[in-house]
């Protein structure tokens, strides 16, 4: 059967992505955060996965206001890097895996939570900029990769109880497939930031390590945690943040099992406007 | 019964919910057809005719014609929306934020390697942060403002 190997938590700021495109990393500004992520692309390379369950958020890219899903899985067999106003990244094509893909949403739609399906959509720097940072640039991504777009740009958005379950959810369906697949699930987002108005540039670092903290500790009690908390703690992007409980409930200690173990983690302000956290949970063998 | 928002008193800060959504739907999808090269070329050529074929209140369009982001987020704009308008005038997400503040780019810029802004005294309107009303506009245009209207003041004789 498929299992889920481990869990990567990240930010994906657009303006990291732009500095890998450019070739800036070396940049003083940008020395630090890329520093951070080094071990990852060692720990990427010798724990390559078979399939990429990629969490993240569209950025009225491919979902303008036409159509709002609450959770969205790619169930083709191919996406591509979308123009978000500046071109298209310069990143290999992402390739899914549509059998996977389409299992998971089987399983998880009979388990109560309701989908929708996405066989057509272009994918932005919400699963792409995570991607560079933990696979650098190679002619093509390491393996196929199942994107699942959760909406947190209109409230009300998911709540990190709802987003918990569904990874949980997610874990029964991974381990209910036949071939034995190593399956990484990735949360995306955050950490704090807002965008918009006079609060503008909002950093929390206490509340952001604190998040890491207890993401790791008692994901379970975190996964109660209110919006407005987030919001007005965290700011208004900060609610992305709730779309790491979905990588977090998919771990095998929430369904009984060991507690995973911390492979990695790094915090970092500022890119760009963001907090950058990061962390890599293994389910123990 | 009303709906439970409990977002409404963070300081300067628009919770871009299911109301603003609808106030905002022809400007947000404005904003979207500028993903696409040929209507970044023509909006460029003459914003106002092409802003003219939106059903888009005469607010929004003036908001837009002025790159008045918070005003734009005010008439129910979001900014993952309103950045398409940023990323047609070359602007990064960075100037686009920080053009919300009423700092200069450099201000902000420096605001964000320092650590960015403290949440202290902006959870709740009314504290005494500097995002609150009455610290508007921030940085060097802030405090030039509110010199002025001290100047003002003791010029007429006030205290």
């Amino acid at each position: 059967m498929a299992r889920i190997t481990a869990s990567v938590y990240s930010s994906h700021v657009p303006a990291i992505g732009a500095a890998i495109d450019q070739g800036r990393t070396g940049e003083p500004y940008w020395v630090p955060l890329f520093k951070g992520y080094e071990y990852s692309r060692q720990w990427m390379q010798e724990n390559r996965p078979d399939v990429i369950f990629l969490v993240y958020n569209d950025h009225a890219t491919a979902f303008s206001l036409e159509l709002i899903p609450t959770f969205a899985i790619g169930t083709a067999a191919e996406f591509t890097p979308a123009d978000e106003g500046y071109g298209p990244r310069p990143v290999p094509k992402v390739i899914g895996h549509a059998e996977l893909a389409s299992h998971i949403a089987q399983s998880v739609i009979q388990d109560d939570f309701d989908l929708t399906i996405v066989n057509r959509m272009d994918v932005d720097h919400g699963l792409t900029v995570p991607l560079s940072l933990m696979c650098g640039q190679p002619q093509a991504w390491p393996c196929p990769v199942i994107p699942f777009a959760v909406n947190v740009v209109q409230y009300p958005v998911p709540s990190g109880r709802r987003c918990f379950m569904l990874g949980q959810a997610i874990r029964r369906a991974v381990e209910s497939y036949d071939e034995p697949l190593k399956v990484q699930i990735w949360g995306t987002g955050g950490m704090s930031h807002q965008l918009q108005g006079p609060r503008a540039g909002l950093i929390n670092a206490e509340w952001d390590n604190r998040f890491l903290d207890r993401l790791i500790a008692e994901p379970e009690e975190l996964s109660k945690v209110p919006h407005i908390e987030y919001v007005r703690e965290a700011g208004s992007e900060g609610i992305e943040l709730v779309m790491w409980l979905i990588a977090r409930g998919a771990m095998a200690d929430v369904a009984g099992g060991k507690p995973p173990v911390v492979r990695h983690r790094f915090f970092h302000v500022p890119a760009s406007n963001t907090a950058v956290g990061h962390l890599i949970l293994e389910n123990p063998q | 019964m009303a709906l439970n928002k409990p977002y409404l008193d963070v300081t300067g800060t628009t919770i871009f919910d299911a109301e603003q959504s609808r106030k905002g739907y022809w400007l947000n999808q404005f904003c979207m057809s500028l993903m696409k090269a040929e209507n970044r070329t023509r909006f460029k050529a003459n914003e106002r005719a092409y802003l003219d074929e939106w059903p888009m209140t005469e607010e929004q369009k003036q908001a837009v014609l002025a790159r008045d982001l918070n005003r734009c987020i005010a008439l129910g704009g979001n900014i993952y929306f309103l950045a398409k308008i940023g990323a047609t005038d070359g602007k990064s997400f960075q100037q686009m934020a920080g053009s919300m503040t009423g700092m200069t780019e450099q201000e902000y810029r420096d605001m964000m390697i320092r650590g960015g802004r403290s949440i202290e005294g902006n959870r709740v309107v009314g504290e005494d942060g500097d995002a609150q009303a009455h610290r508007q506009p921030q940085g060097a245009a802030g405090r030039a403002a509110r010199e002025d209207s001290a100047a003002g003041r003791k010029a007429r004789g006030e205290a």
